[in-house]
């Protein structure tokens, strides 16, 4: 399993890598989870409906990511973006 | 007498020099490294062109990694992405029936909600995912991490990305005669997609 996470000026960046059945790595992987969601970040994770088409899941606690999942990928939280920012 | 008062001011000179000098030479090299600082970070947060593309390319993969073939092909085409509303869930049934909305997430652009069937637009959802920390002075994510963190968020928890946003009516911000003619566009590009072979989707 791959924790990701986006930034700005960059594209993703790997935190973290391991399998989770090795309790160590997935300790590691549980360390780094838990700091990006302390900083702030929204984790999910991408997977398929029952239809077979893609979506991703937003976990909040690394208990709620499949054990099968190859990617969790951190993004910064959503906020209300500003006014007239964009036209 | 002026011999011996020049003499005096001399020694007090030296004397004060002394006393002082390390204090400036301390002084000096602190200004001396809050201008380098300022400087390796001026570096840093300068716009690099080159930068940009690089991560806008890993931003592009990690989507491509993310949706389905179609989705990317839409996104590659057009520049945009749709993503059914929570009553859409069937995009086969959806595009037979008629999905009761679904929206259109542009980069750095409020989320545009809209009848499919009729092409009615509903409202503007204005979010973005800034990123505090400014690792190179900007906290914008690349174009396609914009749209795949908004992706992520609608199709992972639809309820709570549009609480989170700012609603507003359409023609806010984003034109509502660019968005008809990216529905008009969308239209042809489902015409196109829907005459091709099942399972063949352009190459990037």
């Amino acid at each position: 399993m791959k924790l990701l996470r986006m930034k700005p000026g960059h594209g993703e960046i790997v935190l973290a890598e391991g399998d989770v059945d090795v309790p160590e790595q997935e300790r590691e992987l549980i360390e780094a989870f838990r700091r990006e969601l302390d900083a702030g970040m929204w984790a999910a994770v991408p997977t398929q409906s029952r239809g077979g088409r893609r979506e991703a899941e937003l976990v909040k606690d690394f208990g709620d990511v499949p054990r099968d999942a190859e990617r969790v990928i951190f993004f910064p939280r959503a906020a209300g973006g500003a006014p007239g920012a964009t036209r | 007498m002026s011999l011996a008062l020049g003499t005096a001011a001399i020694i007090l000179v030296v004397l004060l020099w002394e006393l002082t000098r390390p204090k400036v030479k301390d002084a000096s090299a602190r200004l001396r490294l809050a201008w380098i600082n300022r400087w390796r970070a001026a570096g840093q947060s300068r716009y690099d062109p080159g930068r940009e593309l690089r991560a806008e390319q890993r931003a592009r993969a990690l989507l491509r990694s993310c949706i389905d073939d179609d989705d990317w092909a839409m996104y590659r085409d057009l520049g945009f992405l749709r993503v059914w509303g929570r009553l859409g869930e069937r995009p086969d049934r959806a595009a037979r029936d008629g999905a009761p909305y679904a929206y259109l997430i542009y980069p750095h652009k409020p989320i545009v909600a809209y009848v499919p069937a009729t092409g009615e637009l509903l409202n503007e959802y204005c979010v973005a995912f800034p990123d505090d920390s400014r690792p190179y002075g900007s906290s914008r994510l690349p174009d396609s991490d914009d749209v795949l963190a908004k992706w992520m968020a609608l199709t992972g928890d639809e309820r709570r990305l549009i609480s989170t946003a700012n609603m507003h009516l359409p023609g806010r911000q984003v034109d509502p005669d660019m968005v008809r003619r990216d529905l008009a566009r969308l239209l042809a590009w489902d015409r196109e997609q829907a005459s091709r072979p099942a399972g063949s989707v352009r190459a990037a």
